[in-house]
């Protein structure tokens, strides 16, 4: 990771707009408890969004992508292995932090375990989806914000299960359902999308 | 024969480029692709390599025996010469870098960080990646660039060694090698003709 592929940077981001939302909201700690699985989620998708155009576009730049390509790895691994490190440098850190930022939104006190189990589930999803975005992007000029137009309506199903299962554990109900989807989500998406990441990335060598 | 390409055309942004090539190497045989700026040395490269597909014409070589240096070296500025040279070595399946550092002078350098090397020197640490992935068909597009006489003459031992060990080498380059061995392969007589322009597709290219 002394790579620069910009560690931390990701949790900075989270840690700072958690940190914002009750200077914007003001402090009525009911409805901040209402809120804050909702604003952690969001402010985790957003920092895992921050990051994703550096996973391929070094390599793209100084040309391992080409000479990754004709090695003996198949690409779907190295999609595979790509996303791994973007959720162990991102997506882990957001986890563990979470609980912490969690006090700051006056998060009620069951929630804490559900949301870190929600994000620990979710976001190996993220890093997936944004590894295929950028795998889509990889090679344009300036393709950060097209890479968040692709990918932020495909984070849809995984936001809306993961803060359904913070917000029913927080609030004590029973969470089965959303729990078992977002599980499923991520689950399909790191079995099937390497695939496609990998089919895309060789179209885009070309 | 360990590479054989029969009928190749290329396209370059959907543009055929070159058409009708056709060329063998053998063991221990080494070629020189020459031609004008533009006529498709890279893009012919690419194809052999596998990185994009051929309009028409077939590369017969035996599996995983190719390796390919671009234009760019791969090179982490971050990670040292060695840990660069380690890596490509465990992706291709290899212990041993002592081989290619003292093949291309690389040992004093062993422990810088490649974000401080020269570009003649991180040109010949891209070079040296080529002997620890242990392929037998070298296909390196301008192996040359950035490099001083010296260096360059380093380059044609290491290919000459790997020539003599049973390997080949396609190579795009304009400057004289000075191997004996290679053969000359000019690439003009094989420009594609130009796209009609009542062609429908045509208009989008």
């Amino acid at each position: 990771m002394r790579a620069g592929g910009g560690f931390g940077l990701g949790l900075a981001f989270f840690l700072i707009v958690v940190v914002l939302v009750p200077f914007g909201v003001g402090p009525q700690s009911a409805l901040l408890s209402t809120i804050a699985p909702g604003i952690l989620w969001l402010g985790a998708l957003l920092a895992c969004l921050l990051s994703l155009d550096r996973i391929l576009a070094l390599d793209w730049e100084d040309g391992s992508l080409d000479l990754l390509a004709t090695s003996p790895l198949p690409m779907e691994g190295i999609v595979s292995v790509k996303a791994l490190a973007h959720w162990l440098t991102t997506g882990l850190p957001l986890v563990l932090a979470a609980p912490v930022l969690g006090i700051l939104l006056n998060l009620p006190a069951p929630g804490f375990g559900w949301l870190v189990v929600s994000l620990a589930l979710g976001t190996p999803a993220l890093s997936v989806i944004g590894t295929f975005g950028a795998a889509l992007t990889v090679g344009l000029k300036r393709g950060g914000l097209l890479l968040s137009l692709l990918v932020l309506p495909l984070y849809m199903p995984t936001l809306i299960f993961g803060a359904e299962v913070a917000r029913r554990g927080a609030e004590g109900m029973a969470l089965g359902t959303p729990l078992a989807l977002l599980a499923g989500i991520t689950c399909g998406t790191i079995a099937l999308l390497p695939f496609a990441s990998a089919a895309v990335l060789r179209v885009n060598l070309r | 024969m360990v590479l054989s390409v029969s009928d190749l055309s290329v396209a370059r942004g959907g543009i055929p480029v070159l058409e009708g090539v056709s060329l063998r190497l053998g063991p221990g045989e080494a070629l020189v692709l020459r031609g004008p700026n533009g006529i498709g040395k890279t893009t012919m490269l690419r194809t052999v390599a596998g990185l994009q597909p051929p309009l028409s014409g077939a590369i017969e070589a035996a599996p995983e025996s190719l390796v390919y240096a671009g234009h760019a070296d791969g090179i982490k500025a971050t990670l040292t010469v060695e840990e660069n040279l380690s890596f490509w070595a465990q992706v291709f399946g290899s212990k041993d870098v002592s081989a290619a550092v003292d093949a291309f002078d690389l040992d004093p350098l062993r422990r810088r960080p490649a974000g401080a090397l020269s570009a003649g020197q991180k040109r010949r640490l891209g070079l040296a990646r080529l002997l620890v992935t242990g392929r037998t068909i070298w296909v390196l597009d301008e192996p040359t660039v950035s490099l001083d006489v010296d260096a360059v003459a380093m380059f044609a031992g290491a290919v000459r060694a790997h020539l003599a060990e049973g390997g080949a080498a396609l190579i795009a380059t304009h400057i004289d090698l000075r191997i004996p061995e290679a053969r000359i392969f000019d690439l003009a007589p094989y420009r594609a003709a130009p796209l009609g322009l009542d062609d429908f597709d045509g208009a989008f290219l």
